[in-house]
């Protein structure tokens, strides 16, 4: 770095437009909050922090929507992670972030980064990380760079969870073309925990020591937070140095060596932090503003790995695989063998001090004195125009789409191709989802549910955003966002019990957007209301743009829910011949923003329609108990490809058939996406008590064969297919066009 | 025929764990000498031109295939130029 500006220089040159601080909050910072011009270090540390990555400064009165308590709430947002309560003392921590800028830029390292940075999340709460899942968004693969960007993805993220000894057993991959330059990729992981060993982002007590453990910093990543506050544009191509290169065996090291400090030690640890986005700064001030302390930091002792790092780059440098503690004096050395023993720095950067200013020395100058509040707390809310998009107004008056399906079999064969629809288990078999052998069921599923030991208990997890719905009625696309996740957690058998997020949208500046984050929001937050799953945690990630193309707004849920016997976990696939198959739920003509509209015309259009949020649940509650009696033998919620895609998945893998009377539903509807609905089996023996639970929800459809065949009879045509044939078509699609050299 | 050796290293700034790993080996082996190790590779090009012809072939490949500027840089040397 050269020689750093003067205050006066910064004025006048304003670098910090660079930086993503506008003038008016350049002014507010000097004139309210300072009373003074901030110098370089302190210019860069508030440009970091009144991101809208760290302050969520834009999304905020939006996020309120939220409910975010119930009974089993222990931790809501706010903290490194949400922890809910899941008996006999113990707790499920879990999180969700996006990365989606980094592995845009750079696939591998992006994704892998992503995962690390999520897993510190999970174990700075003091939780033991269990399980992964992700979320990942790419253009079509058609495409050679796209092609590129999937491998790199998958790669990162097989290898950290991998080397990390954490599997992957659940996640979603789809494709569009809004996310050709602008791809998505979220990551969720989750921990268990004994509820006494809950910890806090929190630095306090006079004198305490400010310790810094793990890798050393270096110029990684400088500005990371606000880079992914900045839309992309293909001349952008010098904003690429800000990539983090990860290291998972040094994270592991890192995970043992904090687990070990706060579950045997936790008298000598007042708190812990991540470092996350906006590195030391971020994790440093939060802790101070959360304990109301103030804190002076010597960056000089902050282990580096580069000479002549200015005190601008080591705070604000996202170096991986390092976290915050605040330590009870005394005890500094005591933590220092703990981490020592695993090859770990660990060093006393500094101190709390009474007041509240947050102070940095480095070269033996003082190069930041300022309240930390002004950091954290003072960062100014953004109010925030919208309006309804022109599209959407437009399409309330077009006539509403109706294929017409002559050929319900060549369409089902065509639609099993589709990259959303066909299998993914050339990505997913790329990750570990066995290790730690707690895996019930891993991907490929509706969730992922892994057994927690020692107990009959388990945990569902699944991750889902359809971001097409959401294009098209940000409101209603909401609710089915969430609908999705609570289908796919009860299929496996499971409660739902609350929800993370990320909620991944275009430049918040254009109303349009504004108004698909807040009306996506409100349709988030009424259904998380009626399923009783409030939002425990999450993250924002705005501005994801390609040359001025915004991404479909595309909220990701990620759920977790508690299998209370793991004896009665739910299969997704048939069992037994004889069996009897019912629809649960019932199918309309819902086609706007489906995988045939997409595939049938190119595009999607129309408006989503709303549906009866209460009944669905009202279903799915009734579903849950015939399940937890034991009565149902396997159930599969119905999603993209609507009731034909998810009849053939059932029966995959199986040497069985299906033997169907549709005649109530014509080709057309056999493809619609009505949310809410699921294909359930049930033996002979117990179909009087399923009936009794569900009523009229559920309407027999006919029997499970030995047959290893497709038969079903519509309204106005006959199906009659070779699964073995279907079953082809949809595991070779994927492998295929990866293989593709146009 | 110029035979080229293009050298593909990381940038200065990024953060090399395979080099990282290699030092502590070779600390445990007693040489605590060594204070850095960075790890890099080297592709020898045979190409079918000479002078300037040659810069622009290279700049090439290095741009569009061999280096990904996302984390890398590069350098090369001309080992020889034969007939």
């Amino acid at each position: 770095m050269k020689q750093a500006m003067t205050p006066e220089e910064i004025k006048e040159q304003k670098p910090y437009l660079d930086w993503s601080l506008s003038e008016d909050e350049y002014n507010y910072i000097s004139d309210t909050l300072l009373g003074r011009l901030p110098n370089y270090t302190e210019a860069g540390l508030f440009a970091a922090m009144w991101s809208e990555h760290c302050s969520y400064k834009k999304s905020k009165p939006v996020l309120r929507l939220f409910p975010n308590k119930n009974d089993r709430v222990i931790q809501g947002p706010g903290e490194g992670a949400g922890v809910v309560d899941i008996d006999d003392g113990q707790a499920v921590v879990f999180k969700a972030e996006s990365h989606n800028h980094p592995t845009t830029v750079e696939p591998y390292q992006g994704a892998a980064t992503g995962v690390g940075g999520i897993l510190r999340d999970i174990f700075s709460m003091g939780a033991r990380p269990v399980a992964s899942l992700d979320s990942l968004h790419f253009g079509e693969l058609d495409d050679s760079t796209t092609r590129m960007k999937v491998d790199g993805t998958v790669r990162g993220i097989g290898d950290y969870g991998n080397c990390m000894g954490i599997p992957t057993i659940a996640g979603e991959t789809t494709f569009d073309p809004c996310y050709q330059g602008n791809v998505l990729c979220n990551a969720m992981s989750v921990g268990l925990m004994d509820q006494k060993d809950i910890q806090q982002g929190k630095a306090a007590g006079v004198g305490n020591a400010v310790m810094y453990v793990g890798a050393k910093t270096g110029r990684d990543g400088i500005h990371g937070a606000t880079f992914a506050s900045a839309d992309f544009s293909d001349e952008n191509a010098t904003q690429r140095s800000a990539v983090q290169v990860g290291n998972p065996f040094m994270e592991k090291l890192l995970l043992e060596a904090c687990l070990e400090l706060i579950s045997k030690h936790p008298d000598w640890l007042v708190g812990i932090q991540d470092m996350g986005a906006a590195g030391i700064v971020s994790s440093s001030a939060e802790m101070a503003a959360e304990g109301k302390s103030g804190m002076d930091l010597d960056l000089d002792l902050v282990p580096q790995r580069e000479t002549g790092m200015s005190a601008y780059e080591i705070m604000l440098s996202e170096s991986q695989e390092r976290m915050l503690l605040c330590v009870n004096k005394g005890h500094e050395d005591d933590v220092r063998k703990i981490f020592d023993f695993y090859d770990l720095d660990a060093v006393t950067i500094g101190r709390i001090t009474a007041g509240h200013q947050y102070v940095l020395r480095h070269d033996g100058q003082v190069v930041c004195d300022i309240p930390v509040s002004s950091l954290t707390d003072d960062v100014l809310e953004e109010e925030s125009t919208e309006h309804k998009p022109v599209r959407i107004t437009v399409a309330e008056q077009e006539p509403v789409w109706r294929p017409k399906i002559d050929d319900p079999a060549a369409t089902l064969r065509c639609l099993l191709a589709q990259s959303t629809i066909a299998d993914k288990s050339s990505f997913y078999q790329q990750y570990d989802s066995q290790v730690r052998t707690s895996t019930v069921v891993g991907p490929g599923s509706d969730a992922g549910v892994l057994r927690v030991r020692g107990t009959h208990k388990g945990l569902a997890m699944t991750t889902d955003g359809n971001g097409r719905f959401v294009y098209l009625n940000p409101e209603v696309g909401g609710q089915m966002a969430l609908v999705e996740a609570a289908a796919n957690i009860v299929s496996s058998g499971a409660e739902p019990l609350a929800i993370t997020d990320c909620l991944n949208y275009g430049d918040p500046n254009d109303p349009e957007i504004f108004w698909e984050l807040h009306q996506s929001v409100k349709g988030m937050a009424a259904a998380c209301r009626i399923f009783d799953t409030p939002v425990i945690s999450g993250n924002v990630s705005l501005y994801n743009e390609n040359n001025g193309q915004a991404i479909h707004p595309t909220p990701m849920v990620g759920m977790v829910g508690l299998v209370k016997n793991i004896d009665r976990v739910v299969p997704s696939f048939v069992q037994q011949a004889g069996d009897q198959v019912y629809l649960v739920g019932a199918t309309r003509d819902d086609y706007a923003g489906s995988e045939l509209q997409k595939m049938l015309t190119g595009k999607i259009s129309g408006v989503v329609r709303p549906f009866d949020l209460d009944g669905v649940h009202t279903t799915m509650r009734h579903l849950l108990h015939a399940m937890e009696n034991g009565h149902v033998a396997s159930c599969h919620d119905l999603s993209e490809g609507g009731l034909g895609v998810a009849l053939a998945e059932t029966l995959f893998k199986t040497d069985r058939g299906m033997n169907l009377d549709l005649r109530n539903l014509t080709g057309a509807q056999l493809f619609s996406e009505t949310p809410g609905r699921f294909v359930v089996t049930v033996q002979p023996d117990h179909v009087p008590a399923f009936e009794q639970d569900l009523g009229d929800a559920a309407q027999l459809v006919g029997t499970v064969t030995n047959a290893h065949w497709l038969e079903a009879h519509l309204a106005d045509s006959d199906l009659n297919l070779s699964v073995g044939e279907l079953q082809q078509i949809w595991e070779e699609a994927i492998p295929c066009q990866m293989k593709s050299k146009d | 025929m110029t035979n080229v050796r293009i050298f593909v290293t990381y940038k200065q700034s990024v953060f090399d764990p395979q080099g990282e790993t290699i030092k502590d080996a070779i600390h445990t082996l007693g040489h605590d000498e060594v204070t850095a190790v960075k790890v890099g590779k080297f592709f020898d090009v045979t190409i079918d031109a000479t002078g300037a012809a040659v810069d622009q072939s290279v700049k090439e490949i290095a741009d569009q295939l061999l280096v990904n500027f996302n984390m890398e840089t590069y350098h090369y040397q001309v080992l020889e130029e034969a007939e």
